[in-house]
């Protein structure tokens, strides 16, 4: 049974009625979400990459240009009321930065008692302190320093594990977490990172785990999607991605990752920053193609589509023409299907 | 080694109607010319208040209660605030946070170099200034159009190295830089690093980075100090404390980071990190610690030298050992 689902979703900022200059924000993304066979998957790409307009093309905060999301095979925008109030409780999100989430004249147990009580989860006042604490306790935050202040009192990271824990209480069907530890130190990440994973394992819910994080996403997550410029360079297992990297340009995030070994050197790759030079360099390139070591004429030519790569992976590049194209929803299908073998 | 940079005790409090907070606690450690210092801790540790102690740069409700910052035998503490103005820049300065708010919006990068340089008594002429100011971008790997940009036209990892640039204009002895990258994407991050590395060789300062990703910090840094509720509780060699980490929470912190070779069970630190509003008694890592004894919930180790080197504050690391 398809929870959510994302079909070839578009989403272009700018252009209209006078053809300005537009930004292709996402390009043709699929995604599907099953009832029954949850996944965990996560989403890595730089600033610009698109990762977050996918986040709010999932919840509906924004329409997309074509394509459709739908919720148990309703699109979004065709909810009706009791629909509507189904794929709020059932779709939960976090947010990089919580801080305009929070109503600055309410204490923040306001953020935890009002899902309880809005969703009606129990019954009497001492029950929902304790689901409260309990999910605090999961975001390590200790009940008195965090229950009683105001969001200003307390820091980026702390808000941050408050709507992790507001999440943790909510139990949804799907959980979109974009950025939920940004803020939050090295060795406190590990543990928000397994109480999500917890929350996954034991409770059947499905996460998009949205991050520029690699190591975390490696460390949680059955599938990775890495997206750059707008498009998905590879996607598929996470060990296959992260191990054995294919597109040049996952082999070079990996590679940039500043792993805690000095006998591991840290490589990167030199090239200077110019000025928002983010855009997509339109639809017939290879959006990496200036920054490519690899790079073919015929990358000028055309943007790559996605290949099949082993059996558990897509990579849209050329230097893997040899191998089987797939179609978006094909990619969609293939992380959907494994996750199902994998459970 | 005779150290450039010697801080002494250094202790600050932020002063609250329940009671002082004790953000940092005694603090003691040494840096070499041109060596690179890292402290790593978790937040809350006491590592920003470190880095804007030593700039003298604390406000109120905080206060330095005692210790010494000896810059070359001078005390920075004991400076006047004129004296100290000029210090600051020209001799040890703060490596901004360009992905937060270091640098003011509705002022073009030419004019953040301009303010610090009348600032330090320069009287140049506007080419005179293009000229510094397009050296300083050009070391830094900008060009020198960025100049007349602001800062919102800039991506993330040019406003890092905008702040870098700014920190050198005068060539200081030493740098102090607070998390430059944390909110970069790793292929940024490893640029701005470059840049650090580049223009520390070219001019020879120290640098002291404080971080909490240790990754970052290793690959960065000569040597590490770990800090734990306002205290260092281990100082040494970035590999030796990476391979063999003698303090428990050195321990669990190393064991915390996720690695790209085993997926498995994240290991947070189970409990969580001491109030500094009420300090638990003796070693403050004892309430988390797996190998406490009643002698740790007593008397509070020192952080003292168990082989050479290698300085733990634990009541259960022996000497030598």
């Amino acid at each position: 049974m398809s929870l959510l689902e994302a079909r070839r979703v578009r989403k272009v900022f700018g252009g209209g009625l006078w053809r300005r200059a537009h930004v292709v924000a996402l390009e043709n993304f699929s995604l599907f979400f099953n009832e029954d066979t949850p996944n965990f998957t996560a989403v890595v790409g730089e600033s610009g990459s698109g990762k977050t307009t996918l986040a709010r093309l999932l919840l509906g905060l924004i329409e997309p240009t074509s394509g459709e999301v739908r919720f148990r095979g309703i699109p979004l925008r065709s909810l009706d009321r009791a629909g509507r109030r189904r794929f709020l409780r059932e779709v939960q999100a976090i947010f990089q930065d919580p801080y305009e989430t929070y109503n600055p004249f309410y204490k923040v147990d306001h953020v935890l008692e009002l899902p309880i009580r809005n969703f009606g989860l129990v019954r009497d006042r001492r029950t929902a302190r304790a689901l409260i604490e309990e999910a605090l306790a999961g975001v390590g935050l200790r009940v008195e320093e965090t229950l009683g202040r105001y969001p200003h009192q307390l820091s980026g990271g702390q808000r941050q594990r408050i709507m992790v824990a507001r999440a943790l209480l909510l139990r949804p069907r799907i959980l979109i977490a974009d950025e939920p530890v940004s803020m939050v130190d090295a060795s406190l990440r590990a543990t928000i990172l397994g109480s999500l994973l917890d929350l996954h394992r034991d409770h059947g819910v499905s996460v998009l785990y949205i991050t520029h994080d690699l190591t975390t996403a490696y460390q949680v997550s059955h599938d990775i999607v890495v997206l750059y410029r707008g498009r998905v360079v590879e996607a598929g297992r996470v060990e296959a991605v992260v191990r054995e990297p294919a597109h040049p340009y996952t082999r070079l995030l990996v590679g940039s990752i500043p792993l805690p070994r000095p006998d591991h050197p840290w490589r990167g790759e030199r090239v200077l920053g110019q000025p928002g030079g983010l855009a997509p360099l339109g639809p017939r390139f290879c959006n990496f193609l200036d920054r490519c070591p690899f790079a073919m004429p015929r990358c000028q030519q055309e943007a790559p589509p996605l290949f099949q790569f082993g059996s558990e992976r897509a990579v849209a590049c050329f230097l893997y023409r040899d191998q089987p194209v797939l179609s978006d929803d094909d990619l969609a299908d293939l992380l959907c299907k494994r996750t199902a073998a994998s459970n | 080694m005779r150290w450039l940079l010697q801080v002494e005790g250094l202790t600050v409090h932020y002063h609250t109607p329940d009671g002082p907070i004790r953000a940092l606690d005694g603090v003691s450690f040494g840096i070499g010319p041109g060596e690179w210092f890292g402290i790593v801790g978790e937040s809350g540790s006491g590592k920003s208040t470190m880095a804007f102690a030593l700039l003298r740069l604390i406000k109120p409700p905080g206060r330095i209660e005692r210790g010494r910052v000896l810059l070359e035998g001078v005390d920075l503490l004991q400076l006047s605030e004129e004296s100290m103005r000029n210090y600051r820049l020209s001799q040890i300065a703060l490596v901004a946070q360009g992905a937060m708010n270091a640098l003011n919006p509705v002022k073009r990068v030419r004019d953040h170099f301009v303010l610090a340089l009348r600032d330090h008594g320069f009287q140049l002429s506007e080419p005179e200034y293009d000229r510094q100011i397009a050296a300083l971008l050009e070391r830094v790997g900008l060009r020198p159009e960025v100049a007349r940009l602001y800062p919102h036209e800039l991506s993330g990892g040019m406003k890092q190295r905008v702040c870098i640039a700014l920190a050198i204009s005068l060539e200081p002895r030493v740098l102090v830089a607070d998390e430059p990258t944390s909110a970069l994407d790793v292929v940024v991050q490893w640029q701005v690093m470059e840049t650090l590395r580049a223009v520390q060789r070219e001019i020879g300062a120290a640098v002291l980075l404080i971080g909490h990703d240790m990754g970052l910090i290793a690959q960065t840094v000569n040597r590490i100090g770990v800090m734990y509720a306002g205290r260092l509780v281990e100082v040494g060699p970035t590999s030796e404390i990476l391979r063999d980490p003698l303090h428990p929470y050195t321990q669990a912190l190393i064991a915390s980071l996720p690695s790209l070779d085993e997926r498995g069970e994240l290991r947070g630190i189970p409990g969580l990190p001491p109030s500094l509003l009420r300090p638990p008694p003796g070693c403050a890592f004892h309430p988390r610690c797996p190998l406490a004894v009643s002698w740790c919930r007593s008397e509070r180790p020192l952080l003292r030298e168990v082989r050479p080197g290698r300085w733990v504050a634990c009541h259960l690391v022996t000497e030598g050992g």
